[in-house]
């Protein structure tokens, strides 16, 4: 198997890790870290961290890539007895051009001279939107398949939502991950304000529940999709090399 | 032909199958070499063991092997090749309409022939497009869009020359526009495997066909939406399909999705083979059950009849086959 060991006992790896679960790629709405993709942290003397990471692809978009590899180093080097990050994407087609850019903290633009319009932002918040979408429609049915009905579902508040006795960790999971995300759509997310709301901010209604649900299921089997082909194509791909 | 436990026949067009050539020799970069191995990773990754290949015959498995393994082992009775060229990664490219050629010319009632275009070659790829056509009598392309072509990383069917493309390809008698969205599409800050310029083609083409490989993936959920807009875009099941093995949940809910937005007369079966081996994708699919929560939320359903049409009624449609008359001329031959 691939997978680092996550779980490590020297606990300024373990510090690295943690920063690194926090990184999502964008796409997925998983963190870098549970997908498997980094491989590498190595921690020098001086408070320099190296961070490795591959992609199941050498094909993978270079602008997910770019995003990816930018957020570890930001996150890495948030902790304070870390000097420099330096990130090291390897085996893809645009390594170097990304490795470069980020570890010189170039903008995406700087980083693919005349190959970009614009930078990533609009990209990261498309898929941002449907993260919300799906992390929502997960703790919807979740609630649902625990007797809650669509007319308690549409009528309650964050309040409510934040004070529900939920039985189990993956249910607190979810919760915790839609109230994440929530305060940047679906409109106002204070104590008083609904809970489960479109993404634009729109109330739902009982009559028109199960439709919702069927249209937001549409963005979770998709990155679900995504997320497992990824994971079996990043397997063979690099079980196959340690074999050799 | 695939015979059920009760004995009746399904029709079986494979919608997707290559032959390719990705030996070393023929390689022209580190591309070549990358593009193969990510194609044999994708076979390791989604098959039954027993149908992994060495990384030997992968590269290169030969007309022989193709026949045994879709129209032999595979029960297909008819296949269309899509040619994908690749002429940047591969000296005399990795899977063009010539090589396919001799596949429909040895096999001519069973292989259908496609042809390619690229709308960066410009006005001269205009006339090689007709003489393609005249030559091969091809009525259906296969389109990359994230081929690499000079300078540039791909295009979008939105494109001007693309829209002259396919105005000239429905002058000539094309129906069917298969498109497979790659990585790589200039400019980078856009999202590459965006779908949304198949939704414009669509729209300004409606006398063509647009199937759309592996179900618009990784976008099926924009993919789902575009093919309840428009009646003339189809969904191509390679990739989808092997889920039946490895995550048969999923399978199943990607199924009752694209069978609820996009409906059980607009999905072909298609295999991609030499990457995934009809033989197991079919027997899975036949043996495959929609699990009762996802029928009664969705309601819909895998019945026979449903399977019947995705596996070959549906391509038939599109390609003008006639199946009873296909039938007795393979059997003839």
């Amino acid at each position: 198997m691939n997978a680092p060991a996550q779980q490590s006992s020297d606990p300024l790896e373990a510090d690295v890790w943690a920063r690194l679960a926090t990184v999502s790629d964008p796409e997925l709405d998983e963190s870098v870290a549970a997908m498997g993709f980094v491989d590498t942290v190595q921690i020098d003397t001086n408070g320099e961290v190296q961070i490795g990471f591959r992609l199941p692809t050498y094909w993978c978009a270079p602008n997910f890539a770019f995003l990816m590899a930018h957020d570890m180093r930001e996150a890495v080097e948030s902790l304070s007895w870390v000097s420099t990050a330096i990130i090291s994407l390897r085996d893809h087609c645009n390594a170097k051009e990304i490795n470069h850019g980020v570890n010189a903290g170039l903008s995406f633009g700087d980083t693919f001279p005349g190959q970009t319009a614009a930078e990533l932002d609009k990209l990261r918040a498309t898929f941002r939107r449907k993260a919300f979408k799906r992390r929502q429609e997960l703790l919807l049915r979740h609630l649902k398949g625990a007797d809650m009905t669509p007319q308690q579902l549409c009528a309650m508040h964050m309040r409510e939502l934040a004070a529900l006795s939920l039985e189990n960790d993956e249910a607190l999971h979810l919760r915790a991950r839609y109230q994440e995300i929530r305060g940047e759509f679906g409109g106002p997310a204070g104590e008083s304000d609904l809970a489960f709301t479109t993404d634009s901010g729109k109330m739902l209604t009982p009559d028109s529940f199960n439709d919702y649900l069927q249209e937001l299921r549409r963005v979770r089997v998709n990155a679900e999709f995504n997320a497992n082909l990824c994971r079996g194509i990043l397997q063979t791909r690099y079980d196959e090399k340690a074999e050799k | 032909m695939f015979k059920t436990s009760d004995g009746e026949d399904i029709f079986v067009i494979d919608a997707h199958i290559h032959l390719w050539d990705a030996r070393p020799e023929n390689q022209r970069n580190v591309h070549g070499a990358q593009f193969i191995n990510c194609f044999h990773d994708y076979q390791k990754g989604l098959s039954p063991e027993e149908y992994h290949w060495p990384a030997e015959k992968f590269q290169y498995y030969g007309a022989d092997t193709l026949y045994e393994d879709v129209f032999v082992n595979g029960y297909a009775d008819m296949a269309i090749c899509q040619p994908t060229y690749l002429k940047e990664f591969y000296k005399e490219g990795f899977n063009t309409t010539e090589q396919n050629a001799f596949l429909r010319d040895k096999y001519p009632n069973q292989v259908l022939l496609n042809g390619a275009f690229d709308p960066r070659d410009g006005e001269p790829g205009l006339d090689a497009l007709t003489a393609l056509v005249e030559t091969y009598k091809v009525i259906g392309v296969k389109l990359y869009t994230a081929e690499w072509h000079g300078d540039s990383k791909g295009y979008k069917l939105s494109d001007p020359w693309a829209r002259r493309y396919l105005e000239h390809a429905q002058g000539l008698g094309i129906k069917n526009i298969h498109v497979h969205k790659g990585p790589t599409i200039l400019p980078l800050n856009r999202d590459a495997f965006d779908v949304a310029d198949i939704d414009d083609a669509a729209t300004d083409f409606p006398e063509l066909n647009f199937i759309v490989d592996h179900v618009g993936l990784p976008r099926l959920d924009d993919f789902c939406w575009i093919a309840t807009q428009e009646t003339n875009v189809y969904g191509g099941l390679a990739v989808a399909a092997a889920f039946v093995h490895s995550r048969p949940r999923y399978f199943a809910e990607m199924m009752a999705e694209l069978l609820f937005w996009v409906g059980e007369d607009k999905l072909l079966f298609a295999s991609d083979y030499g990457i995934w081996q009809p033989k197991w994708l079919i027997e899975k699919f036949m043996a495959f059950e929609m699990p009762e929560d996802l029928k009664a939320e969705t309601g819909t359903d895998l019945t026979l009849d449903v399977k019947r049409k995705i596996l070959g009624l549906n391509a038939a449609k599109l390609y003008g086959i006639d199946i009873e008359a296909q039938k007795s001329k393979i059997s003839a031959s």
